[in-house]
């Protein structure tokens, strides 16, 4: 037996398996976009592919009752861990009146419920940070014991929003986490041509606040760092940037062909890396899923994204006048 | 009633929303300590605390960003551009954000924040410090725009603004702060947003306008009265939406329509005025439709002969008034 990770962490082989559970099921839900994309079935597909244990491990260490998040469009694994569900999910892929997100009203990967403590999100990349940081200030002029939780690639840690937002975070000390889920290609431009600095935690520095790099295939480790980081901020200790480095194992999205920009052997050599295997094998190896314990959350897994989508491909569309509400109350 | 000049109207507005309501903060430039550079936001620190009236950093995106994040989390903050100018970096949380997450979230969430940014020429403050800059909001359905003239309008639109559950940028003209007075009333009021007002009735011709331009064509149509014209002024107030209505009715009225904007006349509001005249007043109209803008050139120069050059004033409205009541 291998040595026992999480239970250090204060987490129960419930917790784990559920968190596995979870990531699965992201990955799960993204593999059937991709089939119903290429049948032709849905229009467009954007990844969690190879970032789940970053997105399930962070999300598992806030607090689903009292925190906000503000997640980037590939964090399946963040909103289903904050109560979204596949049925959901496929109702976004469809673009069905029936999406929480937004009624078949954007893309899918544009998440959002209020009922879920997820801020709505656009598609110009890293605005939702500085949601983030505002919601953190009306959190603390209203007395709440909370943080938030914004997610966001490296190459978007380049736009003014993220520094504009990192630095106001920094200088009112508010209860911020930011996590760059670093997976090595904005498109098809890799980190060496995004960053001068080694690491996007490096910018920590600058803007007052605790920095800090982990392995995003780990959700043990990702865990870890982020219930430090809502414990120095429920301190009033301030914001913390943390950086996950993980891969991204799909094209940008289902309009790319990584095949252009990446070698082949590089993305099977990050496969090997994968988090939801890793992750899978710890669990064996600790004696917390067991075979029969495996196939049953595959199982399950399975059967949940078969009907959501049956449900999802049949809901009906919003009519579509009603496309000219909501631009202000009504 | 109290005779208030056009910032004090500002000012009292924020003092009593905030007095009335918590959820509401101010964030913005130099608004705590120093009360903003213009002064808008004087007593407002020592009032109500460095966390209801906060400093921020230089940033005027994130001036915005965190506004709509904090909004959307329940608060009802007023944020201030320093300068209408300075509100470019902000555009795309403004338009792709403020302006859409009602919209795009269909009707879960929504952005009640006022961003307040004085604008306008006339006091030296050549390229970018006089812009007039509501042209680049105003096809964002999603925003509302508001533009007054009047003291007593600014109190009422601008506690509208911050009731309202939508975003509202509320412009107000730097000149005029301190330039234009009128009488106050201590009571609470608010005037709705999207309501133009006739504030001089006429039947030889209509000018429309909106902002320090309203208080020219009045000047202009005092003069004019000596000579036997008549002249029916309309202050849009809200440029974004528009007053439809009152606009048709405005131009029917008198069937020759004068619209004035110190801004470029490419591009304008004042063209989307037009464009619904246009449409629908084509049998009522007894001449072509004019415009009094600034030149399209980028922008207001230094030197003041061409800052005046650029400027419109009431003897350039006077003149465009008298021309088309003669036509």
């Amino acid at each position: 037996m291998s040595e026992n990770r999480h239970q250090a962490l204060g987490l129960t082989d419930e917790d784990v398996l559920n968190m596995y559970e979870t990531m699965l099921l992201a990955r799960k839900v993204d593999e059937r976009m991709w089939k119903l994309n290429r049948a032709g079935k849905i229009p467009f597909v954007i990844s969690c592919q190879g970032q789940e244990a970053a997105q399930v491990g962070a999300a598992y260490a806030l607090n689903r009752e009292k925190d906000v998040v503000a997640p980037y469009y590939r964090d399946i694994g963040v909103v289903l861990t904050f109560g979204m569900t596949a049925q959901d999910l496929m109702l976004s892929g469809f673009a069905k009146a029936e999406d929480p997100n937004s009624g078949g009203r954007q893309m899918p990967g544009h998440f959002g419920s209020k009922a879920l403590r997820i801020l709505t999100q656009s598609s110009p990349v890293t605005t939702q940070v500085a949601h983030a940081v505002g919601a953190a200030l009306a959190g603390r002029l209203k007395g709440e014991e909370m943080v938030t939780f914004t997610t966001f690639g490296e190459g978007s840690s380049n736009q003014g929003d993220f520094h504009e937002s990192a630095n106001f975070a920094g200088v009112h000390k508010l209860p911020v986490i930011f996590m760059c889920e670093n997976n090595q290609y904005a498109i098809s431009v890799p980190v060496q041509k995004q960053l001068a600095c080694e690491r996007v935690s490096d910018r920590a520095i600058g803007y007052g606040m605790f920095g800090e790099t982990v392995d995003g295939n780990d959700p043990l480790a990702v865990y870890a760092a982020i219930k430090k980081a809502r414990e120095r901020a429920i301190r009033g200790e301030g914001p913390s940037l943390i950086e996950t480095i993980s891969y991204r194992l799909t094209p940008h999205s289902s309009d790319d062909d990584d095949r252009s920009y990446r070698a082949a052997d590089e993305v099977e050599e990050a496969k090997k890396r994968d988090g939801v295997f890793t992750f899978a094998s710890y669990l064996e190896s600790v004696g917390v899923l067991t075979e029969g314990k495996s196939s049953e959350i595959v199982e399950r897994c399975e059967k949940c994204v078969d009907e959501a989508t049956e449900y999802a491909e049949a809901a009906p569309y919003a009519e579509p006048e009603s496309a000219l509400h909501y631009v202000y109350e009504e | 009633m109290p005779v208030r000049s056009y910032i004090e109207a500002v000012t009292l507005a924020l003092h009593e929303e905030m007095q009335r309501d918590d959820k509401i903060f101010i964030l913005g430039e130099d608004v705590g300590v120093r009360g903003g550079v213009f002064r808008a936001t004087t007593g407002l620190y020592e009032k109500f605390g460095e966390a209801r009236v906060i400093d921020t950093p230089l940033t005027e995106s994130a001036i915005a960003g965190v506004g709509i994040g904090a909004a959307m989390y329940g608060m009802r903050p007023v944020a201030e551009m320093q300068f209408a100018d300075f509100i470019l970096p902000a555009v795309n949380q403004i338009v792709s954000e403020a302006a859409k997450i009602r919209y795009r979230s269909n009707n879960d969430w929504t952005v009640p924040i006022t961003i307040r940014a004085p604008y306008g020429g006339g006091v030296h403050g050549a390229l970018y410090h006089s812009q007039s800059i509501e042209a680049i909001f105003a096809s964002q359905p999603g925003l509302k725009i508001v533009m007054p003239s009047t003291p007593y309008d600014v109190k009422g639109l601008l506690k509208a603004a911050i009731r309202s559950d939508d975003p509202v940028l509320f412009f107000e003209h730097k000149r005029a702060y301190r330039l234009i007075k009128g009488e106050v009333p201590d009571e609470d009021y608010t005037v709705p947003i999207g309501k133009a007002e006739v504030k001089r009735e006429g039947e030889d011709v209509t000018v429309m306008t909106y902002g320090l331009a309203v208080h020219f064509a009045l000047q202009a149509a005092e003069k004019l009265a000596e000579e036997g014209i008549s002249a029916h002024i309309l202050d849009l107030r809200t440029v974004y939406p528009l007053d439809k209505e009152a606009i048709i009715e405005a131009a029917a009225k008198t069937g020759k329509v004068l619209l004035v904007t110190e801004d470029n006349k490419e591009g304008g509001i004042i063209g989307e005025v037009a464009a619904i005249i246009a449409e629908h007043c084509f049998f009522d109209l007894d001449a072509p439709i004019q415009r009094l803008a600034g030149p399209d050139i980028p922008a207001m120069p230094y030197a003041p002969p061409l800052e005046k050059f650029f400027m419109i004033n009431p003897e350039k409205v006077e003149h465009a008034m008298r021309e088309l009541a003669e036509f």
